[in-house]
């Protein structure tokens, strides 16, 4: 039944990166593409990019940085635990090819997104550039991960705590006024990053791609509340994107849409701080059900 | 048991009621509408059957249930024979006696409609389903001998289903895979719990379980896995696809992204399948309804569901906008009453043209105009047409939208020989269900369009049928 947790290594404060045993997932994964996951028979289905995969050991890798109440749930399981379910590849993987030079710009967290792309944009033949920021030195992550993949790295934050001080797009205009061609831009993040990024753009004419993250429920086209307006059209993030052209996307319909389980949000996360032991001792529930009926273990395709 | 009433005595005898909740109590929780017959209200209902020689409700049943024959054990007081009777059809009696719209099957074409009211048959079949659930004494069916073969099915909804237990009985191996992470489909994520507890859905599935039908959920196809590779290196021999049509319409009016504007499949998958209504006991939440106004657009059992779910989550007021009029409406009979019983609001001929929001970007208000009833359409329903100047302001906190769904793109995404007609449905041959793509058929709502569970179980078992002359000869 649930996923294995077979590793985990903190990164940063509240970044923590897990590697998990979902074997069809591992075959399938393509950068860009993410999982859903619910950890317990009471938990939300939350959506989290697949950072890679190992289709020969079968077991995908997840960055998650503990923000609302199941991820910090979920940086909290250790190896051995069993996340009750995660189903993917989901959505389109990222349009991977050789442009020449491109910038891949993470955001805090966004980091941990935009990393399996720049890899596989490497891997293309691309010279990569990455600008990896964050408020402060602690919220810069993935930066040893983000070295190896990139031709140049940069890395900012908006307090000069680490790096450069300044925001990412400060190091993009500076780049780009160089005068060093640039033929694609992806740029993941916070949704002011990534609009600010796609507004600097938009004035050189240089193609970019954000990756966005609706809330979401069941990740396959059904429910329709990721839907976005990309060029003035609905567009559902699961199934068209996540990621799109920058230039067409409506951040502020975005932007005001993630803000409706606000409330929400914040009684959930506080009830677990109070009370951590009760979604613990739900984790350890199915755990426990696997050991006494190992008939519900999770099927391994057979190939 | 032969009846000792004479027909017309039977004739006689009034249709017997549906005990229920009261309406005012159950608009608060989520526990079912419906308390069942007891055994003498199902005796005397099943006495009212008058046995025609020619009974046209089995012709009348999309699985073609032996209405008469069950109703006849029902009269003999041998429950759980009338269940077997059932399942020989039928492989979810505690469901269709539920959830079918019985008025325009079985009971539409009892000779009693007209004159009396129809024999409760729906009322009968949930009767003995769920004598025999609470007897424990579910009898599996026999099964033919074990003919080596594999099938895939897609999706764990109705059609899935049926045609699983189906094949499980001629010998075949049926593994189901749900997308989602709970088995069931519609009957999980769709239909509430107070229309359908969960609980009989999962005793259903379990006792499918045992009757050696394989799940797996978490497996979106199209997307985990492509047929091709179900049908080469995962060792199927045929692949049914039962995937429904699930993608939501929107009503493309401008204010449709507003916070609180929500598609119904959204709206019941959060209650339903996440219990929402339960948060923060479940952690996915839901747009705290408590006083406030929810309005539904929509005339079908979908739209139903949704404003009735609404009222339960604490609206103040829940309205149902249906552009056309209520005799239009697709919605069962009783979902209609129910709602009615319970406060629902029936706002008909009414259309939203937009939805206004605050600088926030939450809805505050529908724009909505009035309508009135011009010529037939192609439906065969009279056309609603916009009356000028009629407009005005609703002040709403949520809006549902529950105008219908469409296919979902990802099995033709990734099947490419597969052959799809316009919306993206899949081409079946009516009478074998078979599609473009050798090995592989296609059965219920991703054929037909959005249509009722017990028409897509009928196409499971179709499929079933098909899948098995396949199996057996090797001719395409």
């Amino acid at each position: 039944m649930p996923f294995r947790i077979v590793e985990k290594r903190t990164l940063g404060p509240d970044v923590v990166f897990f590697r998990i045993e979902a074997p069809r997932v591992a075959r399938k994964q393509k950068a860009g593409q993410f999982v859903i996951l619910r950890i317990h028979e009471n938990g939300e289905r939350i959506p989290l990019t697949i950072a890679e995969s190992d289709p020969n050991d079968g077991t995908i890798s997840l960055i998650v940085q503990g923000v609302g109440k199941t991820t910090k749930l979920l940086c909290s399981l250790e190896p051995g635990d069993g996340i009750s379910d995660v189903v993917g590849p989901l959505g389109r993987p990222s349009d991977v090819r050789q442009y020449g030079t491109v910038v891949v710009i993470g955001g805090g967290s966004g980091t941990a997104i935009a990393y399996p792309t720049a890899k596989a944009l490497k891997e293309a033949g691309n010279h990569v550039i990455m600008i990896i920021g964050g408020r402060t030195k602690q919220l810069v992550i993935l930066e040893k991960e983000a070295r190896a993949v990139s031709d140049e790295l940069y890395v900012t934050t908006d307090d000069g705590s680490y790096g450069e001080k300044g925001l990412v797009t400060d190091k993009l205009r500076q780049l780009i006024g160089t005068g060093h061609p640039v033929h694609l831009v992806l740029a993941i993040g916070p949704i002011p990053m990534m609009r600010a990024v796609a507004e600097m753009t938009r004035s050189y004419g240089i193609k970019t791609v954000v990756s966005l993250n609706p809330i979401m429920v069941d990740g396959t086209g059904m429910c329709g509340g990721c839907r976005v307006l990309i060029n003035g059209r609905n567009q559902f993030a699961c199934v068209d994107g996540p990621e799109f052209d920058a230039h067409q996307v409506d951040f502020d319909t975005l932007s005001k849409r993630n803000t409706t389980y606000r409330t929400a949000e914040r009684t959930a996360l506080e009830a677990f701080q109070q009370h951590p032991e009760k979604d613990l001792e739900l984790v350890k529930h199915h755990c426990k059900l696997e050991e006494q009926h190992p008939e519900l273990a999770t099927p391994k395709p057979t190939r | 048991m032969d009846n000792p009433l004479s027909p017309k005595d039977r004739v006689k005898i009034p249709r017997q009621k549906m005990p229920e909740q009261e309406p005012g109590k159950r608009a608060h929780n989520f526990q079912e509408v419906n308390l069942g017959l007891e055994i003498e209200a199902a005796k005397c209902e099943a006495s009212r059957c008058l046995a025609c020689a020619n009974p046209k409700c089995v012709n009348g049943c999309p699985v073609g249930v032996k209405v008469k024959d069950f109703i006849a054990l029902v009269l003999a007081g041998d429950y759980l024979g009338a269940a077997a009777k059932i399942r020989e059809d039928d492989v979810l009696p505690a469901i269709t006696g539920r959830v079918c719209p019985q008025e325009d099957q079985c009971e539409g074409a009892c000779i009693m409609a007209k004159k009396f009211g129809p024999v409760g048959i729906g009322y009968l079949e949930r009767f003995v389903a769920d004598y025999e659930r609470r007897e424990g004494k579910i009898g599996l069916p026999p099964k033919a001998p074990p003919t080596g073969k594999k099938v895939a099915i897609v999706g764990s909804g109705p059609a899935g289903l049926s045609a699983a237990g189906d094949l499980v009985l001629r010998g075949h191996e049926a593994t189901v895979f749900e997308a989602l992470h709970e088995i069931g489909g519609v009957l999980i994520y769709g239909i509430p719990e107070f229309r359908l507890p969960k609980e009989i859905v999962r005793q259903e599935i379990d006792n499918m379980r045992r009757m050696g039908v394989k799940f797996q959920t978490n497996v979106v196809v199209g997307k985990t896995v492509i047929i091709d590779e179900l049908l080469g290196e995962e060792g199927y021999n045929a692949v049914l696809v039962a995937t429904g049509a699930g993608l939501p319409h929107f009503l493309g009016i401008p204010g449709e992204n507003l916070c609180a504007v929500y598609s119904a499949n959204e709206f019941l998958t959060r209650v339903n399948l996440m219990k929402a209504y339960r948060f923060p006991e479940y952690d996915e939440p839901i747009y705290d309804c408590r006083g406030k106004n929810v309005a539904v657009v929509g005339g079908g059992n979908t739209a139903m569901d949704a404003v009735r779910s609404a009222l339960r989550l604490g609206a103040k007021n829940a309205y149902l906008i249906y552009r056309r009029s209520e005799v239009e409406m697709p919605a069962r009979i009783e979902e209609v009453k129910h709602a009615k019983e319970e406060g629902i609001q029936f706002m008909m001929l009414t259309d939203p043209v937009e939805f206004l929001g605050d600088d926030k970007g939450w809805l505050r208000a529908a724009r909505c105009i009035r309508m009135e009833l011009g010529p037939a359409d192609d439906s065969g329903r009279r056309r609603p047409v916009p009356i000028t100047g009629s407009e005005f302001e609703l002040p709403l906190d949520v809006v549902i939208i529950a105008v219908g769904t469409t296919s979902n793109p990802l099995i033709r995404s990734t099947t490419p020989d597969l052959k799809t007609r316009e919306g993206g449905y899949i081409e079946a041959v009516p009478e074998t269900l078979r599609t473009s793509k050798r090995g592989v058929f296609a059965a219920g709502d991703i054929v037909t369009g959005a249509a009722t569970v017990i028409l897509a179980m009928g196409a499971g078992r179709k499929a079933a049928k098909s899948i098995d002359d396949y199996l057996r000869t090797g001719v395409w």
